[in-house]
């Protein structure tokens, strides 16, 4: 499969890359700025959302309103989203509206008014999303693994705490968007029916003139205990196990990969976790694992919710399918998920979002962009040895155990 | 982007839409059947059921129909509605029979007892799944105090009790009411030749039972009216639904009824995003609107701290009653329609999008309609379509409910 991958490294540090899609009309970017919540000062936590609520009131020579209003009239579906490394804006339309976006765009990166009268409503907003998340028991308890899985501040949670929100005032907003936004370190993405020359030439211009760079060193705190749970009258436990895997880059990367999509791949319902867990057992609806990546660590995340009284042979079957990987793998579990990861890569080609963010994320962890072929090639080798051997080096064993319900399980 | 149809001779139609270019092929078989049909005695049976179809037939087990699937790298699942039960995958052209061949065999499930068992535990987990998602239970109970006697308000999910006294045979009898060929439609969309999709579903689906089609009570509701607060003291936030009526979805004022629920809650530039987000006076506020055969509705929604809950409800109604009366602002219109036409375009992009509204229009719009009928639809839209929306479903007549931790909420009078 034949792909248009275009990059350039502005004077700047400011990366664009693009993939042109000749048979769709929409188009999507993703901006990267390293603005992340790993980055929030220690005692505003909480202010990349913050901020990133405050970007798009006002940029430029438009209010907020109007901002507001010339974006939907690109018919641009956006979010600003705050990850731990990064403040992700993102935006899909029609091919043809996307130059006028990322002149909008230009501005909300490099000139957001960010308007005192507004903190109040924005901090106020801030709160409400805190507390909304005690209303939503799964993420809850996914941010709370975190603070058990990484040391500060790799364990920060976008939406902060009350007191760090509290401590959040417009000048600080105004040093945070300083010191963050800077060219250095920013990648531009942008997949869909488009042509690169033009929009290389119109990158430049928005954003050449634009100097900087952020200090991205984290400091990090020690390693928090590996055991909590979190007591909640709900009528289900939400229960997550972790342990430690590899990440991109890394030589047993692939076979990691393979390791997770065998206890569960993603819309696959033969995985193991499945299988063992909500087919054979009935313990569960939700149950599923994935691979939490950061540059330079990676973690597998097991995540099952399931009725209170149960909740500990949930646990009890989980762990052991976890521990069991190291007994073997079968040719066909592996046939199965290359078959998933194949027909998934090509699928993603008819979504511009998917491309645009796949190519922001490969940028980010490997500084480059892997093509189809070499995926491909890498999956193709996976074999049930190779994934074994993986299993043995990193054996799922050291589990971060976190529960939020009514009562602790033992694990 | 040239269309297809074909009736085989027991009544299932079969339709798709080609293009070569795409990376994948979609199929999805529709069935007319949802909660709206069930008996009190079923509540929660067709979505039981949706689940049961995965657990295999004479030729395979569940665990072989989950294995036939990730073989072939299928991207697949089904959902239950109100009024359809729909199960779909998306795979690579090359592999379109095996996916044919599979959910063709597990449309005729065997019903097996011992997997009745387990599958009625799932079912019960995901029961309690909901329970504690404040949102989706405010949702549910809104829909029900709405709809009143009206089948649309039946719960999908069904209760505990519905669930745990259903038995496998009154499923197996719902079966052979509703799954008959003339109420199944099966959407095709992406890379794939026509004839030969044909000869495949011909093939796996031709010796289907005929059947009497159809659902009974199909009526315009124009809800209860009335006004519920549900006090839950470890639900953090209030959680509180307005739903008013609507166009039914054959209605040929859908087109300005999505436009007009989008100008008044879409989550950007909308007139809720003024009057709540933006000033931090909620977490969430929404407006949208549903179509179902017979009647519609539009779905307000917002979140917030109890002790604002009061003022933004106020605030809501005030929203409301200004639309009813003043109707919206030719930029809000034009506003909303951006936002649309760009959303169908990309949604069209992919064969899954696409097959998904072939299916819908072919059940609601009683035919095909390109990608360019619905652009061209809500081009067309004008004020004095708004107009008539407004008239015929007065916006403001509400039916409410509140769920949280408050004990009370006054209902706001018109002013």
């Amino acid at each position: 499969m034949q792909v248009d991958v275009y990059q350039h490294t502005f004077a700047n540090g400011l990366t664009l890359l693009a993939e042109r899609m000749e048979h769709v009309r929409s188009a999507a970017f993703n901006f990267l700025v390293p603005a992340g919540c790993a980055f929030d000062p220690p005692d505003q936590l909480g202010m990349g959302s913050v901020l990133a609520d405050l970007l798009t009131r006002g940029a430029g020579p438009r209010d907020s309103r109007q901002l507001t209003f010339d974006l939907d009239n690109l018919g641009l579906d956006r979010g600003e989203g705050v990850g731990l490394m990064h403040m992700h804006l993102w935006g899909a339309t029609v091919a043809r509206n996307l130059p006028a976006a990322l002149e909008i765009y230009a501005d909300i990166l490099r000139r957001p008014h960010l308007p005192d009268e507004e903190l109040s409503a924005v901090k106020a907003l801030a709160y409400q999303d805190l507390r909304a998340l005690e209303d939503e028991p799964r993420s809850k308890v996914f941010v709370v693994l975190r603070k058990h899985l990484y040391p500060t501040p790799l364990s920060n949670d976008r939406r902060g705490t009350a007191e760090g929100i509290a401590n959040i005032t417009s000048e600080a907003v105004r040093r945070h968007h300083h010191r963050w936004f800077q060219p250095d370190g920013a990648i531009l993405s942008v997949a869909g029916n488009i042509e690169w020359q033009p929009l290389r030439d119109q990158v430049e211009r928005l954003f050449g003139d634009w100097n900087g760079s952020a200090d991205c060193t984290l400091n990090l705190g020690p390693q928090p205990p590996r055991r909590a749970h979190v007591a909640k009258d709900l009528e289900q436990t939400q229960i997550t196990v972790a342990y430690p895997s590899v990440p991109i880059g890394h030589p047993d990367y692939y076979a990691a990969l393979g390791a997770v999509h065998i206890l569960s791949s993603p819309g696959g319902m033969s995985s193991r976790l499945f299988t063992e867990i909500r087919e054979k057992r009935g313990l569960c609806y939700a149950v599923s694992a994935g691979h939490d990546m950061l540059k330079d660590r990676a973690n597998v995340v097991v995540y099952a919710g399931t009725t209170n009284d149960r909740a500990q042979e949930t646990l009890d079957v989980l762990l052991a399918e976890l521990r069991r990987l190291q007994d073997g793998i079968e040719a066909e579990e592996v046939e199965r998920i290359q078959a998933g990861i194949k027909s998934g890569l090509i699928m993603q080609q008819e979504s511009t979002r998917a491309r645009a963010s796949f190519l922001a994320s490969d940028w980010y962890y490997l500084g480059r962009v892997r093509s189809y072929q070499e995926i491909q090639s890498a999956i193709d080798g996976l074999s049930p040895a190779l994934i074994l051997d993986h299993v043995r080096r990193y054996p799922p064993r050291d589990f971060v155990i976190v529960t939020l319900g009514p009562k602790p399980l033992t694990g | 982007m040239p269309f297809h149809s074909h009736l085989l001779a027991n009544g299932l139609q079969i339709i798709g839409e080609t293009s070569p270019s795409a990376r994948s092929a979609a199929l999805g078989f529709f069935v007319r059947t949802g909660a709206r049909d069930e008996t009190p005695e079923e509540s929660g049976v067709t979505h039981f059921l949706e689940h049961m179809v995965f657990k295999g037939t004479s030729r395979r087990t569940a665990l072989d129909v989950n294995r036939d699937f990730d073989r072939i790298g299928a991207d697949y699942n089904a959902f239950t509605s109100e009024e359809n039960t729909v199960f779909h995958a998306a795979v690579l052209p090359e592999y379109l029979p095996q996916a044919v061949d599979i959910l063709a065999d597990i449309l005729r499930p065997s019903l097996r007892e011992d997997d009745f068992d387990m599958e009625k535990k799932v079912i019960l987990e995901e029961i309690g799944m909901y329970e504690d998602q404040p949102m989706w239970s405010a949702y549910d109970h809104a829909k029900r105090l709405y709809f009143a006697e009206h089948k649309l308000g039946n719960s999908i999910l069904g209760t505990p009790e519905s669930i745990t006294a259903l038995t496998r045979d009154q499923m197996y009898a719902y079966f052979q009411r509703r799954y008959v060929a003339p109420n199944i439609i099966v959407a095709a969309a992406g890379n794939f030749e026509w004839p030969r999709f044909v000869d495949l579903i011909e093939k796996h689906c031709g010796p289907w039972q005929k059947g009497a089609v159809g659902r009974e009570g199909v009526s315009e509701t124009r809800g209860s009216g009335r006004f519920e607060v549900l006090t839950r003291d470890k639900v953090m936030q209030e959680h509180v639904f307005l739903i008013s009526p609507g166009p039914p979805a054959d209605s040929p004022l859908r087109y300005a009824a999505d436009l007009l629920g989008m100008a008044i809650g879409d989550d950007s530039g909308s007139r809720l995003y003024w009057a709540l987000i933006d000033p931090g006076l909620a977490d969430s506020a929404d407006c949208s609107f549903h179509e179902y055969e017979g009647t519609g509705a539009f779905y307000t929604s917002f979140s917030c701290q109890p002790e604002q809950a009061q003022e933004d409800l106020r605030i809501v109604m005030e929203l409301l009653h200004d639309v009813q009366k003043n109707g919206i602002r030719e930029e809000e219109l034009n506003q909303a329609r951006s936002k649309v036409l760009s959303r169908v375009v990309r949604g069209s992009e992919r064969p899954k999008g696409r097959m998904m509204a072939l299916g819908m229009n072919w059940i609601y719009q009683h035919g095909y309609r390109s990608v360019d009928d619905e652009l061209r639809a809500f081009e067309a839209v004008t004020l004095a379509d708004i107009r008539q929306v407004l008239e015929r479903y007065p916006l403001d007549q509400v039916t409410t409910l509140a769920l949280g931790p408050l004990a009370q909420l006054q209902a706001e009078e018109h002013g």
